[in-house]
């Protein structure tokens, strides 16, 4: 589905990125760990396609498609889901009127016809129930005064309406209580399927407990400086990413 | 023949047709000294730097109309606020409308200018009022005062409060090639009264009009008054608005400016606070494009102590389009414990498009707390990059972020037909089908 080729990437002048490889399957389900800094957001960014970082080598390409050219609305179009780590406040705009924003435009890229309004109060319900969400919260602003648990748990909401073909969660554990993180891993966990797939961005086993990876990628300056399956996480958490520090400057 | 001498020469058709014995009209000839000796006001004065009226100048202006034009309801009804009952107050061409207006007398006084300036009953409030808070200096008041004959005038009691909103509603015709209305608004809000006025200023044809308007407002102790100035007018329509507020202990008064349009505006929102534990709140939307220019000139004058106001204009500027904020607070020495907040936010959203934004503070007192803010940006990219992820295309995506932008301030709007109005006026103006009803 999503095949990252030698990708280099930089903001300003400094180089972020520099040699990503890294495939992902419909169905799979990959965490890419690591230390502050070392280039786990950025590389969300980048394959959601925000301006600001430059690609300046390689390629992130989206079922046999090269992303070089797609806007993030495209992306978006495509299947593509960053849930945020810092999710933006918009003031006066509803989380309901931004969910059919969002879904109609999407819809409308595609050459459908808005989303009746019974289907779409029925959407709403349902992935809000799924959530635990209280009807009261869809109706504030995008947002504005949530705790860091609501705005993780609206960012999940978000990917459920948008049903991505791939989902990146970046950082979605960071700020949740235990309580909220089972909910949102819940969430997560009934949207996955076959035909799509999901890549976490963590910097703690925690989270892995809940939304358990098929593989685990060690990010490191910019590069993906080791892999391997679930015990990866556990070890990470065990000795700290020292030893693969080490190891990659070996 | 340059406007200012024909307004000197009109001025003496106008006592053919007033009465000239009256004291009011000591008033208006006092005014009319005003304005031979001061003139239209020019750029050199630092007041108008930014806001020329030459060119207004240079047009040949009606001052008075020939003849009463009639419009139909249908045909004017989606300038109403339609969707709630409301007073009405409506004049074509700067002549009373009886046939689009809904007055009343039932307990309140609700009705003509004219009427209060020359019927016996109403000559006490006249006396006591009429005047009394706009400038005798400033000359486009003057000018206004000189020929102050027709406008709204309301009157609420003590403990009263009018059971629908007020709309006072200017419409012009294009009657005449051009012309200059000076409508002169007077409305009281007695102890414990409260009151809701919407106003609103509408050319229908793109024949030239320029509106004058004075809009003296007395808020009692405990009133609260809340006025909305919708200003969406044509392009070839201006629109210079003088409000003057008197307060009173204990009272509220909150303005909003919505300035959506029209060719240029200039608001001279004057507030004066005559007693303790005052509320004063001024707040303005304005989303310009094409050449249109908005002057926003606010003035809180803090004179007793213990007293608030709040200012908070907001301004998206597009295209060749001007705006002006210069918001100026003085605190006098002995009014202490003053609280005066001002903000002035702008996003310009093209390269030729200007924002002049200028605080004056004249702080004489020392124990207040007095704060202001300018800002002028662009729009946030992480928050576009955000909407745009979710798949909102980037047009669309910034109509969003305006929206928001423009947002809080309509959060006082305590009509909520009016908000709802506002809303779709503000996502109408940013262009952009926003896939919902705002």
């Amino acid at each position: 589905m999503l095949k990252i080729n030698d990708l280099h990437a930089k903001v300003e002048d400094k180089d972020i990125l520099k040699g990503i490889n890294l495939e992902v399957n419909a169905g799979e389900v990959h965490a890419i760990m690591g230390p502050n800094g070392s280039g786990k957001s950025t590389l969300a960014a980048v394959i959601a396609g925000k301006e600001e970082f430059e690609v300046t080598q390689g390629s992130v390409v989206l079922d046999g498609e090269d992303l070089e050219d797609a806007a993030p609305e495209e992306r978006a179009h495509k299947g593509v889901f960053l849930s945020f780590q810092y999710p933006v406040e918009i003031p006066g705009v509803s989380v309901t009127n931004f969910m059919k924003t969002a879904i109609n435009e999407s819809r409308k890229a595609r050459g459908l016809e808005d989303m009746p309004a019974n289907e779409m109060l029925k959407l709403i319900r349902e992935k809000s129930e799924m959530l635990e969400i209280d009807r009261k919260f869809l109706s504030r602003s995008l947002n504005e005064g949530f705790s860091g648990g609501e705005k993780k748990r609206n960012e999940i909401f978000q990917m459920a309406m948008l049903e991505p073909k791939l989902a990146i969660l970046d950082e979605t554990d960071s700020g949740l209580d235990i309580d909220a993180l089972r909910i949102v891993a819940n969430g997560v966990n009934k949207l996955k399927s076959k035909e799509n797939a999901v890549i976490v961005i963590t910097h703690y086993q925690r989270l892995l407990e809940y939304i358990v990876p098929d593989f685990v990628h060690v990010l490191h300056d910019g590069k993906i400086v080791k892999s391997g399956g679930k015990e990866l996480a556990l070890e990470l958490e065990e000795k700290g990413y020292d030893w693969i520090k080490n190891e990659a400057v070996v | 023949m340059d406007l200012k001498d024909k307004l000197i020469a009109s001025f003496m058709a106008f006592e053919n047709n007033v009465d000239i014995d009256h004291p009011v009209h000591d008033v208006r000839s006092e005014a009319m000294k005003n304005f031979e000796t001061k003139g239209f006001p020019s750029k050199k004065e630092e007041a108008w730097k930014y806001t020329s009226l030459n060119k207004l100048q240079k047009i040949d202006f009606s001052i008075f109309p020939k003849e009463e034009n009639a419009l139909e309801y249908k045909d004017v009804k989606k300038y109403f606020l339609h969707e709630i009952d409301t007073y009405k107050i409506v004049f074509i061409d700067g002549i009373y409308s009886s046939f689009l207006s809904e007055t009343t007398h039932d307990g309140v006084d609700i009705c003509l200018m004219s009427s209060a300036l020359t019927k016996p009953m109403y000559k006490q409030v006249i006396d006591v009022y009429f005047n009394k808070v706009a400038s005798k200096e400033e000359s486009l008041t003057t000018l206004n005062t000189a020929f102050s004959r027709e406008g709204a005038y309301i009157y609420i009691p003590k403990n009263k409060m009018p059971k629908k909103p007020v709309e006072i509603i200017h419409f012009s015709t294009g009657n005449e090639a051009s012309l200059l209305v000076q409508p002169r608004n007077l409305i009281i809000a007695e102890e414990n009264a409260e009151l809701q006025v919407i106003e609103r200023h509408q050319s229908l044809t793109s024949n030239e009009v320029l509106t004058n308007s004075v809009t003296e407002i007395f808020a009692a102790k405990n009133a609260i008054v809340d006025y909305y100035k919708v200003q969406n007018d044509v392009s070839t329509a201006s629109l210079i608005d003088n409000t003057y507020i008197d307060q009173k202990d204990t009272s509220v008064v909150k303005v909003h400016t919505f300035s959506f349009g029209g060719k240029l505006t200039r608001n001279n929102l004057n507030f004066y606070q005559n007693g303790q534990h005052i509320d004063s709140t001024m707040k303005g939307v304005t989303i310009l494009g094409e050449k249109q220019h908005v002057d926003h000139h606010t003035l809180v004058h803090h004179i007793e102590p213990n007293c608030e106001s709040h200012q908070d204009y907001k301004g998206i500027y597009g295209e060749n389009s001007t705006g002006v904020f210069n918001g100026k607070i003085i605190v006098d020495k002995i009014a202490q414990k003053t609280n005066a907040f001002q903000q002035n936010n702008n996003i310009l959203i093209s390269d030729k498009a200007t924002i002049n934004t200028k605080p004056q503070l004249e702080i004489f007192a020392d124990d207040v707390k007095c704060s202001h803010g300018c800002t002028i940006g662009q729009l946030d990219e992480d928050a576009l990059f955000y909407l745009q992820s979710r798949g909102i295309p980037k047009k669309e995506a910034r109509a969003l972020l305006m929206y928001a932008f423009a947002n809080n301030v309509l959060e006082s709007v305590r009509i909520p037909e009016l908000k709802t109005r506002i809303n779709k006026l503000i996502a109408t103006k940013l262009g952009v089908r926003l896939g919902f009803d705002l």
